[in-house]
Order: structure tokens, then sequence, then C-alpha cells
């Protein structure tokens, strides 16, 4: 049994963010982070790895540097790491990077007992799309929004979170799950791990590694093979000013009273 | 993908269609919303608007789908589609638009929509946009979306790609990077152009009770068995206690971290003065990663977006994600400590104080102001 994450470095759009004059995101002012929801994925994993001690291995598509975050992942406790990187792959949107990721993952080889974990979306994109575009290309059953999982066997109950409750759902190996961030709570690096996460196997996968399996094809990968394009992109102004009230007491929220009332707000 | 189905061939696919998602053989509100929305596509591009509705004995349903603007429903009725499975839904989904070849084909992107479009559009070989908040085909009309919602200077802009053309694709706009950019989305190479739209934020027709009974119901041929469905439903669990319905409130009262020195009393407070306004209580995501209110009462980027008539932020900074969520909404009233919290700049109207100060001051002149009508 192996346990298969993908994981994507992302900007914090939590901190500031700046946009450069054209409409597109300044990413070299910004931090970068270990996508959220990707942790719960992982830890996910890591729990299962320290139930029946199989190997977990981490993907990842980005430039080089991405490499730093696949090795704080093996000082949580991740075995391996796959960077996938290559400028035919720059520029794909999820349709394309869903392909790119499961021909790397069916590459690396995917066995009956195999389960890859997703996060539930990425904070850039907020798609949550790229999970279930993995599993139908490598024709796996999925669920996402999983908040809880308990393995007996080949088959795995899963709790999938909706908005007014939830479902419980069996589902058997292999098979894709995305994660949601009630699922766990991702450990720290720990210092045993750190001490050896340099010396993990990391296995780049470039355009020539992945170029002759079935699923890339030079028209549906990349910025050129999405099917998806930018067509605008722009910063929402802020709204027009509004109007502090003065003052801080009971004739400040009698005037606030007095506008909604006006306006047959109350 | 059947040999026959090429999703390129652009010429071949017509009519707008809308997934009908229902639980429990109730139609969710989104769904109508979706209808309503595809309603006004369908007339910019002089086509029919379909709905597609897999469920067990759902033909009871397909009526107010008609009065929300459908000219048609195809109904699936399967025991094995009573509960939402993905392969089920899928296989459904994805034969139908092979056999139909529908040009635009919409999702409510909720935790089932999510799941349901990416699938089908990685089988159907063509582009999805997440969680849209606008849709546009006419160019004019996108022009002035653009003027109207952002205050953009259109004169100056192009419009036109000599990549395709760009009158006849749909737009798909959304919200990116935690809402610091928009972004619009085109599918010129594939059809159909699917999308998953944001709850909430399409606006719901006037209920046409004549066109609910002229409504076409169609039962078409599908085929699937039990070995298709690669899940099973164990069990479907309501949510114990009752869920706030944020996106159907006229008032909405949020906390944000504000509350921090006093949860308790400032969740009291607020549900005092939502009480008094007659609405309901929302939550900035902090006070819900905090643990100090359940997740249905989240309101931005990540929560539910909410467009109530109004909207009174207590003790929340007003980070982009949760602008996001809140800005259309029609009275903005702030209350913050700090005078240059970015929720000034969303709010109509502010007040700077402690809310813990503000709040019981502004029950009493909302209660006086009531008594004086």
């Amino acid at each position: 049994m192996k346990l298969f994450v993908t994981v994507k470095q992302v900007p914090d759009t939590s901190g500031k963010v700046s946009v450069k004059p054209d409409g597109t995101l300044d990413r070299a002012s910004m931090q970068t982070v270990i996508n959220p929801d990707d942790l719960n994925a992982v830890e996910a994993a890591l729990q299962l790895k320290d139930a029946c001690g199989c190997k977990v291995v981490a993907f990842t598509m980005g430039p080089p540097p991405a490499e730093g975050m696949l090795r704080e992942l093996m000082a949580m406790g991740v075995d391996e790491g796959v960077l996938i990187t290559a400028r035919e792959f720059g520029g794909s949107d999820t349709y394309a990077t869903s392909q790119i990721l499961a021909a790397a993952i069916d590459t690396y080889g995917l066995e009956a007992d195999d389960i890859v974990f997703s996060g539930r979306q990425a904070i850039d994109g907020d798609t949550a799309q790229v999970g279930p575009q993995i599993a139908e290309k490598l024709h796996l059953p999925q669920v996402s929004y999983v908040g809880a999982i308990e393995k007996n066997g080949d088959a795995l109950t899963v709790r999938r979170l909706l908005e007014d409750g939830y479902m419980t759902v069996k589902v058997r190996t292999p098979c894709l799950l995305t994660c949601v961030k009630e699922l766990n709570t991702p450990r720290y690096m720990n210092i045993r791990e750190i001490l050896c996460a340099y010396e993990k196997p990391l296995t780049v996968y470039d355009y020539d590694a992945l170029k002759d399996h079935p699923l890339i094809d030079a028209e549906t990968i990349g910025l050129k093979g999405s099917p998806t394009n930018i067509y605008k992109s722009f910063t929402p102004p802020p709204k027009g000013a509004g109007r502090i009230l003065e003052g801080s007491d009971r004739s400040t929220t009698d005037e606030l009273a007095g506008i909604l009332a006006a306006k047959h707000l109350i | 993908m059947s040999a026959n189905y090429n999703s390129t061939d652009l010429g071949a696919f017509h009519n707008v269609w809308v997934f009908c998602e229902q639980r429990g053989g109730v139609m969710t509100s989104t769904t109508f919303e979706l209808i309503s929305e595809g309603r006004r596509l369908a007339d910019e591009l002089g086509v029919e608007l379909c709905g597609v509705l897999p469920g067990d004995g759902v033909d009871g349903l397909a009526k107010e789908l008609g009065g929300y603007g459908a000219d048609k429903v195809y109904v699936c009725n399967s025991p094995l589609l009573r509960y939402y499975t993905t392969d089920g839904y899928a296989k459904v989904l994805c034969d139908l638009v092979e056999a139909y070849k529908p040009e635009i084909l919409l999702f409510g992107a909720s935790n089932i929509g999510r799941d349901l479009a990416p699938r089908c559009a990685a089988r159907l070989h063509t582009g999805l946009c997440a969680d849209c908040t606008h849709l546009d085909v006419d160019l004019d009309g996108y022009a002035e979306f653009l003027r109207k919602e952002f205050r953009l200077d259109t004169d100056g802009m192009s419009f036109t790609s000599n990549l395709f053309d760009a009158s006849a694709n749909l737009k798909m706009t959304r919200p990116a990077f935690g809402g610091h950019l928009m972004a619009t989305i085109v599918c010129p190479r594939f059809r159909p152009a699917m999308a998953t739209v944001r709850p909430g934020v399409m606006k719901k027709r006037t209920y046409d009770a004549g066109k609910a009974a002229s409504v076409e119901v169609v039962h078409p041929a599908f085929s699937l068995a039990a070995q298709d469905i690669q899940t099973e439903v164990l069990e479907v669990v309501k949510a114990a206690g009752k869920l706030v319905d944020l996106i159907g409130a006229d008032v909405i009262v949020s906390v944000g971290r504000g509350i921090s020195k006093d949860v308790e009393g400032g969740l009291k407070l607020a549900g005092e003065l939502a009480e008094e306004l007659g609405g309901v209580v929302g939550a900035s995501r902090a006070c819900v990663d905090a643990g100090w209110i359940g997740a249905d009462h989240q309101v931005g980027q990540t929560g539910k977006t909410v467009r109530p008539k109004v909207y009174v932020a207590l003790g929340i900074s007003g980070a982009i994600q949760h602008r996001a969520g809140m800005q259309d909404s029609e009275c903005i009233v702030a209350v913050n400590k700090n005078e240059t919290a970015p929720i000034f700049e969303a709010a109509d109207y502010g007040i700077v104080g402690d809310l813990f100060h503000i709040v019981p001051l502004m029950i009493e002149s909302i209660r006086a102001a009531k008594a004086a009508k």
C-alpha cells in the first residue's frame, strides 16, 4: 500500500497581497505557503502511515523552488517527494494540471491498495477541481469534502461533508479523497524527520519523463492546451467611501436608527 | 467518451443546460437561481433553457423549474439516483450531454455541484470555471457589468480577441486570490462551456405559474447499473440543530475578532441586535476558525456570499476575503474600535467605538425609532 498526496505551493492570500498595474498578481512580493487544505491531506496520509507503516509520497507541480516545500513535508514525515516541473506545463488550468498530475501518479505506479489524498481546494484559485479531475483521469472513485476516515481492509468508510449535514460513504481502494480542515490538525515538523529530510528521495519529473504518457498531449497541457483561458482580469475597486457618524454615544446610535428608519430598513 | 462525440465540434452544440440539484426530493434554492440566470443567457443566445434533473421519483419538481424559466426538463428517475453519488450522477449527466450536446452547462457551486462538475468536465474534455459570480454572453452586457459593478473605464478597453469570437463565448467572471483579483474566463475551443455558480449571487426571477404549467417534461433514455457506481452511501445525516439561513436573511449582524475579550457576551449582544432588526447572526472566518461559532455562520470568500438589506459588521476588520462575501449588501453598517479598519471602506455608515459599548445603545435607539413610527 502506498499513499499519495497532491500538494501545491501557493501565495499567502491571507497576508498582504499586491497587484501589479496590469491587474496580475505581484507574486514576487508575496510569501508562499503550503496550501492549507493540502496539509490536512498530508496529515491524513501520515496518520494512516502511523497505523499501517506504509509509504507516503508527495506530488507537486511547480517551479524548482517548490522542492523546499517537499522537504518541509518530509520533515513532517512524508517519505518521498515528486516534483513535476517543466516550462511546457506552465500556465495549465485545472483540466491540464489534473492530466499532468494523473500522468505523474500513473508513471510512479498506482496499485490496487493505494490511496490518493488531495486538499479540498487551493487558496489561490479556490476551484476544488483538480482532485476530482485527477480521479476521473485515473478512473478512480472519488470522495470529496472528507471530514473523517476509517479504514477496514481495502474498504474506507468516510464522512463526506455537506452544507446541511453529511453523508457516510463506503469506498474501496484505489481511490481519491479530497480533505477539508475539519478532518484533522496537521502535525508540526519534528527534529528526527528534519534531520533526515534532505536524505529522503526526491524525484524530478520533467517534460521528457512524462511526455510519452497517453495523458500528456502537447495539445492539452500548458497554457496553450488548457480548455479555459483568461479573457480579462482586473482588481475590484473599493466601494465609494461611506460616512463615519460622529461620536460614539446614544446620539450617534440615534442618528443611525433615524437613517435606517428613513430608508425603511427598520 | 463515445466515438461520435467531439467536444471541439463547436457548431454541434446548442441550448443552455442547468444541473438541477435536489436533496431528499427538495430542490435546492440555488437551482432556482441558476434556472433564472440560465433563462437570461438562453435569451441572449436565442436558444432553449433545459434543466437536467436526476433523482428517484422527482417528476413533481419539474413544474417548479418551469416556473423560474426552464423550457424543458430532462427527468432521470432511478432508485440508483436517490442519493447523490459521483459515479451515478456523472454517468447520467455525461451520457445526456453526449447525446444532446448543450453549449453551456451550469451547476450550483455546492459541495455536490463542485464534486460533480469537475468529474464531468474531465470526462467530456472541456473547460470548467469554478464558483462564478457573474455570467455573460452578450458583449455589451459584459462591458456594462464592468462599468457598473467595478467602475472600470471600458471606452479604452478592447473586447475582441484574435484567438476566438468574444461575442459568441460565455464569459465567466469570478474572484480569485481570495477576492484580490477578478478574472473573466472563457472556454473558446470546447463545448459545453461549463461553470459552477456561487450560491446566493444570481437573482431568482419572479415565479411564473403559466410557464410552470407549460414546461415540457422529457424522460430521456439512460442506462445506469449498480456496478457503474463505485461508492456506497451508507447514511445521509442532516445536521443536528437548525442551521442559520444566511442567504435568505434580510438582516445579518456579523461578529469578528472584536468580540475576543468576551466571546460569549459579544455573541449575545449580536444575537439581541439581530433579533431587534429581525435578522440572523453571521461571523467572520476568524470567529469560525477559533471555534466560537459554527461554520454555517461564516460570511466571506470561503463562507457564504450574502446580500441582505442590512449588514451590520461588529468588530470585523474587513479583510478582502470577508468583504467579497458581503459588499453587495444594500446597506452596510460597521462598528469598529479602529478608525482605519478596512471595513469602513465597504461600509455605508460607520461608528468608531467599542462594540460592547455601542451595541446596547444601538438596540435602545432602534427600539425607540420603531416605537416612534
